[in-house]
């Protein structure tokens, strides 16, 4: 017997510890003198007030999207992947590869192309710490952490001694061909006549992310493999007595993640910077924790929750753009919202358990 | 004694979660140097009591009074301080601190260990030494028997000077022997003045430990009585409200076909230590045969090869064809596919995943059947209606397959496990343990199931820890001692004595 309505549960919890967030947020901008209302306004309108904004808020929510859901699917079996950020760099590189060494004569083709290789390369990243986990018990959160900076320093090998162009600098692959270009939610938008910022970088690969959020769920909720990811991640003991293997959930289970982290790559490597630059994933691996964290680890709840990330990275930027409130003010409201909505969820579940509870007494 | 104020006396306890009433108006009162009993059936309410007693839960209505004191009761530190003390069904020990550290934990005096443990040991050898509780104060709690574990949460408890002692279903992971030795140190404490409050329920504990006991049914305090003007069939018909057939009703077992067949089983564990060494065994079709043990002499690991989650050594045949005891066939799907059905010993552990609602464990193990799917994916209606067709059959309550598994009592549990099981038409199952932590009513029920299943021609193999339930069940029985089979015996021409003789690894 729950005690809490499942739409309080789902909604209501996670509401008011968005707003505690923000209360303490809005404190903090006080202390260091500066108006919070006008910085909410600033965010708002910089963030969802114009097509140019919604640009950008779903850019980064693409990113959060795939980090989110590959978090969430290793959680579900019970794993903690904190190696979103190196499997994404990967992923990267497995685009790169993809774009350049093919004369693709389509953009689908190549998209479809760079998907499985940005999907592999995640996943053959996160099958090295699987394997560690699943065979020898070596912990899944330090193991990927570590493969975080292998994957940095393999990339930073990779772009200055492999791949830059003769002549160049710049510790970045040469420019993906034009026939590869990925169309942007203006181009694609602009065919049912709704006018959309040209220059800002969200494109195709939202809907691909939106499709991967379908895909999981049912993955995760429609299929025996996703009944086993779960029964395991709840239950080691059980799962052995069903017959499900460890050994290969834990693998399954972290490949996808995995996976799904390389993807990530499609949106900014393939869709937006059009060649592989150093630290292309920006620590979107990173937020993917707090995304699922608040998501509930669920395919809606990670849409949600990326939507909002990519709202507060947007908001974020602008903020610092035209007040003097530093960038690192955005770190402080995404740690604040992370705090309350993951950490602190007991808090502001507890007092809602005891109301609802008087409410049904009042009524019995 | 009348003039004596009652060490206990609850007034009119109410406790409702939401619409469920676990506690209706109870009034109860305990006599000081008493053991009393408090039997009834799983969710009717005793454990509420006890943790509003405990300060676990707080009463919607009603009083409690100590040695005649109103005392109110917010937390468990309030219910230590009014000297009451419980031992939990599950023990709440750290595993890997020592008997000394666990006692001392959360008591501890002053801010260093060193002196605070200095000084609980000499309490605790007193302690020991007046109760004759036989705890080694440095023993690892994971390396010591679950009777031991059980005598030091009584120690924890009379370190914190508790006066009323709460045991709840105490002898659930007991061996009789076991049992025996808990009652014997119940009754010196009780010669020491201290109040005991035993939850059970089991008829046969009440009746041999307590001087008065009371009768809790659907939330309610349906008798109090003394137990020497009681008998067990009285109370039991208190408890379930109706008449409780106690005994097993069965007729003499007509063994077909040899099933399963054992030769030279050998079970070594992941710290290399040989659990089974090498048993052989003959399930017959048509039989229930029972193993019979201290629990921790090979059982658990029988059980566990046979379903398919442990590797092992020997020859083991299913109707004439080898089975898989290593290697990629060995696991549950496989022995599943091959006709073998597993009620676990565990079934929080294994048997069921608590968070899943009833529906979904339902599929569990099976989930890979064609019957679940349809196409790629799983056919979540199915399932969901075959759940409610068992949960009919089965008497499964409350009938609402949404519910997670954790939010049905012990017996419900595990009907939904049996229901399972039972309904895939096993030619083999391995039950363990069937009836542990289940009412008498479920109890009643789940032997009928498992006796109609033999009757049905199927083998049945057996694994309990109650003496009782083997010889009431079993066709033959086997006793397990130290990873060998001590003996067989005939269900029919065997008695609880014998069997105890073999159990403690006399031969026969």
């Amino acid at each position: 017997m729950d005690v809490v309505p499942k739409w309080a549960e789902v909604i209501l919890v996670p509401l008011i510890s968005l707003m505690l967030a923000a209360i303490l947020s809005a404190l903090v901008i006080l202390a260091i003198g500066e108006d919070p209302v006008a910085a909410v306004n600033l965010m708002i309108t910089g963030a969802l007030g114009s097509t140019y904004g919604w640009g950008y808020t779903l850019y980064y929510a693409t990113n959060f999207l795939f980090t989110g859901l590959a978090v969430s699917v290793a959680f579900h079996a019970g794993l903690f992947n904190i190696g979103g950020e190196g499997q994404a760099m990967l992923g990267g590189l497995g685009v790169a590869l993809a774009c350049l060494l093919v004369p693709w004569p389509h953009w689908t083709i190549a998209l479809l192309a760079a998907t499985v290789a940005a999907g592999l390369f995640g996943a053959a990243w996160a099958a090295i710490p699987a394997f560690l986990q699943a065979r020898r018990g070596s912990h899944i959160v330090i193991t990927t952490i570590m493969f975080n900076f292998i994957a940095a320093a393999v990339l930073n090998y990779v772009l200055v001694n492999l791949m830059r162009p003769a002549g160049s600098m710049d510790p970045a692959t040469a420019r993906f061909p034009e026939a590869v270009h990925l169309p942007t939610l203006h181009d694609i938008l602009g065919v049912v006549g709704i006018e959309f910022s040209k220059s800002a970088p969200a494109n195709v690969t939202f809907l691909i992310a939106i499709l991967a959020c379908v895909l999981v769920w049912l993955l995760l909720w429609r299929t025996w493999l996703g009944y086993e990811i779960r029964s395991y991640g709840k239950s080691e003991s059980a799962a052995k007595y069903a017959g499900i293997s460890p050994f290969a959930i834990t693998m399954i289970a972290m490949l996808i993640s995995g996976g799904l982290a390389g993807m990530m790559a499609i949106n900014n490597v393939m869709g937006e910077a059009e060649r592989l630059v150093l630290n292309a994933v920006e620590g979107a691996g990173f937020i993917g924790i707090a995304v699922a964290l608040m998501g509930r680890n669920h395919p809606f709840g990670v849409f949600l929750a990326a939507i909002l990330f990519g709202f507060l990275y947007q908001g974020g930027a602008e903020l610092a753009l035209w007040t003097s409130i530093p960038r690192e003010l955005i770190v402080v409201i995404q740690a604040l919202i992370i705090l309350f909505t993951g950490a602190l969820d007991n808090m502001v579940r507890m007092p809602l358990e005891r109301l609802f509870l008087m409410i049904r007494r009042g009524n019995a | 004694m009348a003039d004596k104020a009652p060490a206990i006396e609850l007034k009119g306890i109410s406790k409702a979660f939401g619409p469920v009433q676990a506690n209706k108006d109870i009034s109860i009162r305990v006599m000081p140097g008493t053991i009393h009993g408090i039997i009834g059936e799983n969710g009717a309410g005793k454990s509420t009591l006890m943790s509003i007693l405990y300060g676990f839960y707080k009463a919607d209505k009603g009083e409690i009074f100590i040695a005649g004191n109103k005392t109110e009761i917010p937390d468990s530190q309030a219910a230590i301080a009014a000297g009451i003390g419980m031992v939990f069904q599950h023990f709440k020990l750290v595993e890997n601190f020592t008997v000394l550290e666990n006692i001392i934990l959360g008591a501890e005096d002053g801010r260093l260990l060193r002196p605070s443990l200095a000084k609980a040991r000499k309490t605790l050898l007193e302690l020991e030494r007046e109760y004759g509780l036989n705890v080694d104060p440095d023993a690892v709690i994971e390396e010591i028997g679950v009777g031991m574990q059980q005598r030091v949460e009584i120690l924890k408890a009379l370190y914190r000077r508790a006066d009323i002692l709460i045991l709840d279903e105490p002898t659930g992971v007991l061996t009789p022997a076991e049992a025996d030795q808990l009652f014997r140190i119940l009754g010196r404490l009780r010669e020491e003045g201290k109040t005991i409050i035993l939850i059970t329920h089991k008829l046969r504990e009440i009746m041999e430990a307590t001087d008065t006991v009371s009768v809790m049914r659907r939330g309610e305090m349906t008798a109090t009585v003394k137990t020497s003007e009681t008998s067990p069939a009285e109370l039991a018909e208190l408890m379930v409200g109706r008449k409780v057939l106690l005994r097993v009703d069965k007729t003499p077992a007509t063994p077909g076909d040899v099933v399963l067949d054992i030769k030279g089983l050998k079970v070594v564990d992941d710290q290399g230590v040989e659990r089974v060494k090498g048993i052989d065994l003959q399930v017959r079709a048509g039989e229930i045969v029972g193993i019979a043990g201290v629990a921790g002499n090979g059982q658990s690991e029988l059980l566990e090869v046979l379903g398919g989650y442990a590797d092992a050594t020997g020859e083991v045949t299913l109707n004439g064809q080898p089975l898989d005891l290593s290697g990629r066939y060995s696991d549950g799907r496989s022995r599943r596919t091959r006709g073998i059905g597993h009620v676990p010993e565990d079934r929080q552990r294994e048997g069921l995943i608590m968070d899943f609602s009833a529906w979904e464990n339902t599929a569990f193990g099976y989930h890979r059947s064609d019957a679940y799917q349809s196409g790629m994916l799983l056919n979540n209606a199915a399932i969901r209606s075959d759940t409610e067709g068992k949960m009919e059959r089965f008497d499964v309550r409350p009938p609402d397959p949404a519910l997670p598994a954790k939010s049905f009592s012990g017996g419900n549990q595990q009907k939904i496990v049996l229901a399972r099981e039972i309904e895939r038409n096993p030619d083999l199952l391995l039950v363990g343990q069937p009836t542990r932590g289940v009412d008498i009513g479920a109890i009643e029920f789940i032997h009928q199931q498992i006796v109609a299943l033999r009757d049905q021609g199927k083998a049945i193999l057996l694994v309990s820890v109650e003496l009782e339930e083997i010889l009431a069940l079993a066709d033959r029985v086997a006793v397990m001692f130290d990873g060998h089979i001590m003996g067989e015996r005939l269900s029919a021409e065997t008695d609880e004595k014998e069997l105890g003789l073999l159990m403690a690894g006399v031969e026969g």
